[in-house]
C-alpha cells in the first residue's frame, strides 16, 4: 500500500475538488478558471494514463487485487470498492480524451454562455469516472446521479428556447429511469442480500429457483434504466433532441455519456449473468433485437435529418445500437471489435458535435433545411446557382480545415478505410463471420448475416448523409463568407481525429490490449477474487501472506 | 402491515404513472415525487419489515432482533439525491413556463 495505490481514487477527487473550488471564484474570472478547469482535466488525463498503463500490466492474481481500493478501508463487501481493471481503465482514459478537447474549445467562447460552466464540467468528470470505477450497484447510482445532475445544467448552458425544452424531456426522462434504478437495485438486493458486484456474481448462483424470478425481474429493471441512458430503442426518443440542443463543447462530452449505459450492461451482464450461472445469457437476446432496432432507427433518422446536429444526435444511436448488437451475440471476438469501436466512434461523434458548430456558423440554420427540402422537391432556382458559380477562386483556409475534418469524420462515422472506423467494424465483421478463426469454413447462421448486413447498411447511410451535407456545405455556399474560427476551436477537432488516426496506425497493440480487455471481462472469478481477497492497510497478520 | 404496505407503493406507483403521462408540466412533477415516494418505500421494505426493531447492533442482542440497516441507509440516499433532482426539475419547469408562456410539456399547446 503505497501512495501510487491512491492514485485509483484520484481520478473522483481531483474533479470534486477543483469543481468545489471553482464555485469561490467570481464568474468575471473566467480565464482564471478556465485554466484552473483545464489543469484539472489534464491532471486527470495524466492518471488515466497512469492507471491505464498499471492496468496493462495486470497479469496474475496479485496484480488485480492491487487495483482494487478500498473506500474507507472497509474490507469488500462491507464496504464500497473502487476497481481499476482493463476495462474502466480503458473508459477513464476516453472519458480524459474527450474532457480536454471538450475544455478547449469551451474556453473559444461557449464558457461564457452562463455560469458554473467550469464547476458542472468538473462534476460531470467526477460522475462519469466513478460510474466507471465503482464496484458497488448503488455506489453505481449515486454516481450514475452526480453525473445526470451535472449534465443537466450543462445541457442547459447557454439557455434558450430550444435547450429548456429538450432539457425538460431530458430531465423527466432521465428522473424516471433513476426511479427503475433504485427498484432493480433494491429488488437485487432484496434476493441476494448484496450490492457489492463481486459479491452478487458469487451469491447469484446460490438463489434458489423460487427467488430466480425476482432477481431476474430486478435485473430487468436495471437494465432498461441503463438502456435509457445508452439510448436503445425505443426508450431513446429523448437522445438526438437532447443532444442536438446541447451546446457544441457539452455534446462533445455528452458522446461518453451514452457509453456510461453500454459500459455498465457489459460489466453486469458478463459479471452476473456470465457462463457457468443458472441464469446464464438473461437478456442477451433482447440486447440483440434491441441493438439491431436502434441501429435500425438511426439508421433512418440520419438519412432523414436536414440538420448536421440532428444526424450527429442519430449518429451516437446508431453507435450505440451496433454495441448492444455485439454485447447481445456474446463472443469474445465480437466483443474486442465492439470496443475497438466504442472508443473510435465515441472520438469521432465528440469531434463531428463540435465541428458542426464550426460550419454551422457560416450559414444559418434555415438555408440548410430548405437546400435539403430542395434536393427532394427539385431546383426551382437551378439558373441563379450557375450564375454566380462561375469564377474559380480558391477555397480559404479555413474552409479548406473544415472540408478536410468533415470528410475524416464522414469517412470515420461510414467505417470507410483507412481510419479506425474501417478498421473497427472490420474486426467485429470478420469475428462475426469467422467465429472459429482461421480457415474454418463452418457456416454462418442466417441471422448474423442479417446483423452483418444492418451494420454495412448503417455505414452506407451515414456516407450518404454526409456526402449530401458536404456537397451542400462546401460545394455550393461560396458566395458566403467564410466563418470566423479561432485556432483553439479547430485545435481540438483535429486533436481528437488524431487520436482516431493514432488508434489506426496503432491498430494491433490497442487490439491486444482490447483482446486482454475481453478476456479479464469473461473470467469472471479472477474479478471476484480480486475485490474479495483485497486487504486492508493495516490489518493484523495479513502483510505477510504470499 | 405487508398488506397496507403495499396497497400503499400500488395507489401511489399507479397515480404517479398516470401523471406523468399527463401534459402539463406541473401534474409530470407530481406524479414523479409521487413515484419517488413509491419507490422509496420499496426500497425500505425490501430489507423486510419489522416494528420496533433497532438497527444499530448492541452486545447480546441476537441478530433476529434487528431490522436491516442498509435499506434504510440507501432510502436516506435516495430521498436526498431525489430531492435535489425534483428541485432542480421544477426550476427547469419554471424557465420553460416563462420562456413559452405554457405550462405544456412540449411547450406548445396541442390544439394550435
Amino acid at each position: 500500500m503505497n501512495l501510487a495505490h491512491h492514485l485509483i481514487v484520484a481520478p473522483i477527487l481531483i474533479p470534486l475538488v477543483t469543481g468545489a473550488a471553482l464555485l469561490l471564484f467570481d464568474e468575471r474570472q473566467r480565464t482564471l478558471k478556465a485554466m484552473i478547469g483545464l489543469a484539472s482535466s489534464l491532471l486527470i488525463f495524466a492518471v488515466a494514463v497512469a492507471l491505464f498503463r498499471f492496468a496493462d500490466r495486470i497479469d496474475g492474481p496479485e496484480a488485480a487485487r492491487q487495483g482494487v481500493y478500498l473506500l474507507g478501508n472497509w474490507a469488500a463487501p462491507f464496504g464500497i470498492v473502487l476497481v481499476v481493471d482493463r476495462l474502466s481503465a480503458l473508459m477513464l482514459v476516453l472519458t480524459a480524451t474527450l474532457a480536454v478537447p471538450a475544455l478547449i474549445f469551451a474556453m473559444a467562447r461557449w464558457h461564457t454562455a452562463g455560469a458554473h460552466f467550469h464547476s458542472l464540467f468538473q462534476f460531470l468528470l467526477m460522475g462519469l469516472n466513478g460510474a466507471f470505477l465503482t464496484g458497488d450497484l448503488f455506489n453505481l447510482f449515486v454516481f450514475f446521479e452526480v453525473m445526470l445532475a451535472a449534465s443537466y445544467g450543462l445541457l442547459l448552458h447557454g439557455s434558450g428556447l430550444q435547450r429548456v425544452k429538450a432539457g425538460l424531456h431530458y430531465i423527466a426522462v432521465n428522473l424516471a429511469a433513476a426511479l427503475l434504478f433504485l427498484i432493480g437495485v433494491s429488488l437485487i438486493y432484496g434476493v441476494t442480500g448484496t450490492l457489492n458486484m463481486a459479491d452478487l456474481a458469487e451469491r447469484v448462483a446460490t438463489v434458489g429457483a423460487e427467488q430466480r424470478m425476482l432477481l431476474e425481474a430486478g435485473a430487468g429493471i436495471l437494465g432498461v434504466a441503463f438502456l435509457i441512458k445508452a439510448g436503445m430503442w425505443p426508450l431513446n426518443f429523448w437522445l438526438p433532441p437532447a443532444y442536438t440542443a446541447a451546446s457544441a463543447p457539452v455534446a462533445g462530452i455528452f458522446a461518453i455519456m451514452s457509453k456510461v449505459g453500454i459500459y455498465v450492461i457489459l460489466r453486469l451482464t458478463l459479471l452476473v449473468f456470465g457462463e457457468g450461472t443458472p441464469s446464464s445469457g438473461f437478456g442477451l437476446h433482447i440486447l440483440l433485437i434491441g441493438g439491431l432496432a436502434t441501429i435500425t432507427f438511426g439508421a433512418i433518422g440520419v438519412l432523414a435529418s436536414q440538420a448536421l446536429g440532428r444526424l450527429a444526435g442519430f449518429s451516437v444511436l446508431v453507435s450505440s445500437g451496433t454495441m448492444l448488437t455485439a454485447i447481445g451475440m456474446s463472443s469474445g471476438g465480437i466483443t474486442t471489435g465492439a470496443l475497438f469501436y466504442l472508443v473510435s466512434s465515441t472520438l469521432t461523434i465528440s469531434a463531428f458535435f463540435m465541428l458542426i458548430e464550426l460550419v454551422e456558423r457560416g450559414q444559418d440554420a434555415g438555408a440548410s433545411v430548405l437546400a435539403v427540402t430542395m434536393e427532394a422537391y427539385g431546383d426551382a432556382d437551378a439558373d441563379d446557382e450557375e450564375e454566380e458559380g462561375g469564377g474559380g477562386f480558391a477555397m480559404p483556409g479555413t474552409m479548406a480545415m473544415l472540408g478536410i475534418c468533415f470528410a475524416a469524420c464522414g469517412i470515420l462515422l461510414a467505417g470507410l478505410p483507412p481510419l479506425s472506423g474501417f478498421v473497427a467494424k472490420f474486426a467485429m465483421l470478420s469475428a462475426m463471420l469467422n467465429p472459429a478463426g482461421g480457415d474454418s469454413a463452418a457456416p454462418v447462421p442466417a441471422y448474423i448475416w442479417f446483423v452483418v448486413f444492418l451494420i454495412i447498411l448503417s455505414g452506407l447511410s451515414a456516407l450518404i448523409a454526409m456526402t449530401r451535407t458536404g456537397i451542400r456545405t462546401f460545394w455550393a455556399s461560396m458566395e458566403g463568407t467564410a466563418p470566423r474560427v479561432l485556432v483553439i476551436e479547430m485545435a481540438p477537432v483535429l486533436l481528437l481525429l488524431f487520436a482516431t488516426m493514432l488508434l489506426t496506425v496503432q491498430a494491433g497493440p490497442v487490439m491486444r490490449y482490447m483482446d486482454a480487455t475481453t478476456e479479464a471481462l469473461g473470467a469472471t472469478h479472477h474479478y471476484v477474487d480480486a475485490v474479495t481477497g483485497a486487504r486492508r492497510v493495516g490489518a493484523p497478520g495479513q502483510e505477510v501472506q504470499p | 402491515m405487508e398488506l397496507i404496505l403495499s396497497l400503499g407503493i400500488g395507489i401511489m406507483t399507479g397515480s404517479g404513472v398516470w401523471l406523468i403521462l399527463r401534459p402539463r408540466t406541473y401534474q409530470v412533477i407530481i406524479g414523479l415525487s409521487l413515484l419517488s415516494y413509491a419507490v422509496n418505500l420499496f426500497i425500505f421494505g425490501v430489507g423486510g419489515l419489522k416494528v420496533n426493531a433497532p438497527a444499530i447492533l448492541t452486545d447480546g442482542v441476537p441478530v433476529s432482533a434487528y431490522t436491516d440497516p442498509v435499506p434504510q441507509a440507501l432510502v436516506l440516499t435516495a430521498i436526498v439525491i431525489g430531492f435535489a433532482t425534483t428541485a432542480l426539475f421544477l426550476v427547469v419547469l419554471l424557465a420553460s413556463r416563462g420562456l413559452t408562456g405554457t405550462d405544456h410539456v412540449d411547450g406548445r399547446e396541442q390544439s394550435q
